[in-house]
């Protein structure tokens, strides 16, 4: 979980936390001590933070649409991609959602689905991206389901594959899937690529690849829903 | 109340433990998500209470009819003309269709991937829970999709009684031909099941019964084109579901009253929803009782359905039928001429329908439409693409949810039809 405080339409704190089994009692912690005249909750867990906080909710697609326009006024799209799930946002010029579209079924091209990889591969979450960025050949990854890729990975390291060219067909496999979400909302203009997965340097080049234009990437990409929400509530405040 | 029917249901053959069950899921649902809503017309106390009635005294009232003669007629789909039906003294009921039930046995009759509404007919049969399909003195099957098309050749193994009545797919000459072959066939069969000759007098008074149902539909419809809205799409919803299963006549003089007292909230500019609460059309499959997820998540999420264009729904209910004839051949052809209207995915190609939506959207005063699918509901999977499409580049907002009967995606869901209301605002 994320928090952001503003003051006066600047940024004045940022923080995160893991979500842990109780949101709840983070999200308190995570509060301690600091001030604010209004509060709006964005992600899975806003309900809870309405019912139990007073917060305002704003849905992640809108929270995004917001914090993006806000980094970047010229961006036409944006792809998040997050732990839980991953979404593409189409703008238009006035920064107004057009359409939107979410993989929110499965684990299938989002972050937990490279999490469970690097775990496979032994790696830690922030090292894949690197391996697979100095990998010579790309392995071909045929599942997009997590439970069957982990066992096709493991088949392939067993099989004397290279572990780097494993991660770099695994990165391929979830690049390719956001780039067909991306693809059936965006029309034109810059992108922003948001959500924990746009640290990973190895998806950075593969979405320019796909896309054939580079993504802007905030500074914390993980932030910029927190901040959109933020944003929101200060409208009124 | 319903421990007075609990012989009828032993004698019509019902599992009765596992009809306790489904009736409590079912009361609790419909408190939750009916009772739940503020501001309801009065008038939809009679709605409530054929829905809690609706296993029970319906039932009765059915075997009463059947006592003196009057056969039932089951059917699936808005193709089977009611008015044959009631011109044959019978009385047409639609067959349940909306929940998932006795799952693992419908799983060993059918492949997994079929879609909830096809499955769940086979559950409630299987089950033993619907009064409405042991009731039946004839279950019509319809050739609709390949779906419905295949199964039949399964459910004709499960039930005595399974007629099936095949249906064009194609609006041409030849198309209409088979339509009024099969109309005759099916009016042939009534005469047979009833022993009453279809005259055009008889036929006449069951179009005049059914325009009149449907015409209280039309009257209730054209209410909810204005802002605020007198009525919750849920509402409607349910008024469009009971109108497959109440008696006709009473139903229309409900819909009728309902109407009037909804003319007066108008006058009074008294709705629901707040004036300007964002406006969803709703269009795709059928929603059959007790199926409401989609429009509550709706209507919880601050918007407010104005329409359906759906079986269950507009495109059941759009069309009257201009009887000038005085045979029955002529009478006959009315039918045709208004079933053959009819705009469901299963004709190719279907362009009516993106028509009919893009009117609906208009005259409702909608501010967004959102296209419903059942999973692996083929025929308007596919067309969710064009109509996705077309209403775009129209620039009228499209959100498509593809779902199940199960509640599994009910967050995901929510923060879709969240989105898509904070877009359209």
């Amino acid at each position: 979980m994320e928090l952001v405080v503003l003051e006066n339409g600047k940024i004045d704190i940022t923080m995160q936390a893991d979500s842990g089994f109780d949101p709840l009692a983070r999200a308190m912690k995570l509060l301690e001590g600091v001030e604010y005249d209004h509060m709006v909750a964005t992600g899975y867990g806003r309900q809870l933070a309405r019912v139990h906080m007073g917060a305002e909710t704003v849905t992640e697609i809108k929270a995004y649409a917001f914090g993006a326009r806000f980094l970047f006024p010229e961006a036409r799209a944006i792809l998040d991609v997050g732990g839980q799930d991953s979404k593409a946002i189409a703008l238009n010029e006035a920064g107004k959602i057009v359409k939107f579209e979410m993989n929110d079924k499965c684990a299938a091209g989002t972050g937990r689905f490279l999490e469970v990889m690097a775990q496979s591969l032994g790696y830690d979450l922030n090292e894949m991206g690197e391996q697979a960025l100095n990998a010579k050949n790309s392995v071909n990854i045929n599942s997009m389901c997590t439970v069957f890729a982990e066992s096709e990975v493991i088949s392939l390291v067993t099989r004397g594959h290279d572990r780097r060219d494993v991660a770099l067909g695994l990165h391929k496999a979830i690049a390719r899937r956001c780039a067909g979400m991306l693809r059936r909302v965006m029309r034109t203009g810059p992108l922003v690529f948001a959500g924990g997965v746009a640290q990973n340097q190895c998806m950075v080049a593969l979405m320019s690849e796909f896309l054939g234009q580079k993504p802007l990437v905030p500074k914390d990409p993980q932030m910029v829903g927190a901040i959109g929400a933020a944003l929101i509530g200060s409208k009124n405040y | 109340m319903n421990e007075d029917y609990r012989e009828m249901w032993k004698a019509l053959g019902l599992d009765l433990a596992a009809h306790d069950a489904l009736l409590d899921v079912l009361g609790k649902g419909y408190k939750d998500i009916y009772m739940e809503q503020e501001n309801r017309p009065a008038g939809m106390k009679y709605f409530d209470f054929v829905i809690s009635q609706v296993h029970g005294l319906r039932i009765k009232e059915l075997l009463d009819g059947k006592a003196k003669g009057r056969k039932v007629i089951g059917a699936f789909c808005v193709f089977v003309p009611e008015e044959i039906v009631l011109a044959a003294d019978a009385v047409m009921v639609g067959l349940c269709t909306g929940a998932d039930f006795a799952t693992d046995e419908v799983e060993r009759v059918l492949p997994r991937n079929t879609c909830s509404l096809i499955k769940s007919a086979f559950g409630f049969k299987l089950g033993k829970v619907c009064p409405y399909i042991e009731s039946a003195d004839m279950i019509v099957g319809e050739n609709t999709c390949d779906g419905k098309k295949k199964s039949h050749e399964i459910l004709k193994d499960l039930v005595s009684n399974l007629y099936v009545m095949d249906l064009p797919q194609v609006k041409s000459s030849q198309g209409r031909a088979l339509l009024k072959a099969e109309y005759m066939r099916f009016k042939k069969t009534l005469e047979e099941l009833t022993g009453i000759e279809i005259d055009a007098q008889r036929l006449k008074r069951g179009i005049e019964l059914v325009n009149n149902k449907r015409k209280a539909i039309h009257r209730l419809s054209s209410l909810r084109k204005t802002d605020p809205v007198p009525i919750s799409g849920l509402d409607a919803l349910l008024i469009n579901q009971v109108y497959f299963y109440d008696d006709p006549i009473r139903f229309t003089s409900s819909v009728n009253e309902i109407a009037d007292e909804l003319e007066k909230r108008i006058e009074n500019k008294e709705g629901v929803a707040e004036q300007g609460s964002p406006r969803i059309l709703i269009s795709g499959c059928p929603m059959a009782v007790p199926n409401w997820k989609l429009p509550w998540i709706i209507e919880t999420s601050g918007g407010v359905i104005v329409g359906e264009e759906s079986c269950v729904g507009e495109r059941g209910t759009r069309h009257l039928i201009e009887s000038r004839g005085k045979t029955v051949d002529e009478l006959i052809d009315s039918l045709v001429e208004r079933y053959f209207k009819i705009d469901c995915a299963i004709f190719t190609p279907n362009y009516e329908r993106i028509t009919h939506i893009t009117e609906m959207y208009k005259q409702y005063n909608a501010d967004g439409v959102i296209h419903y699918c059942l999973n692996f509901c083929q025929p308007y999977l596919v067309e969710s693409m064009q109509v996705e499409k077309a209403l775009e580049d129209k620039g009228i907002p499209v959100l498509r949810v593809d779902t199940d009967y199960s509640m599994e995606d009910i967050g995901q869901l929510r923060t879709r039809v969240e989105a898509f209301i904070e877009q359209i605002k």
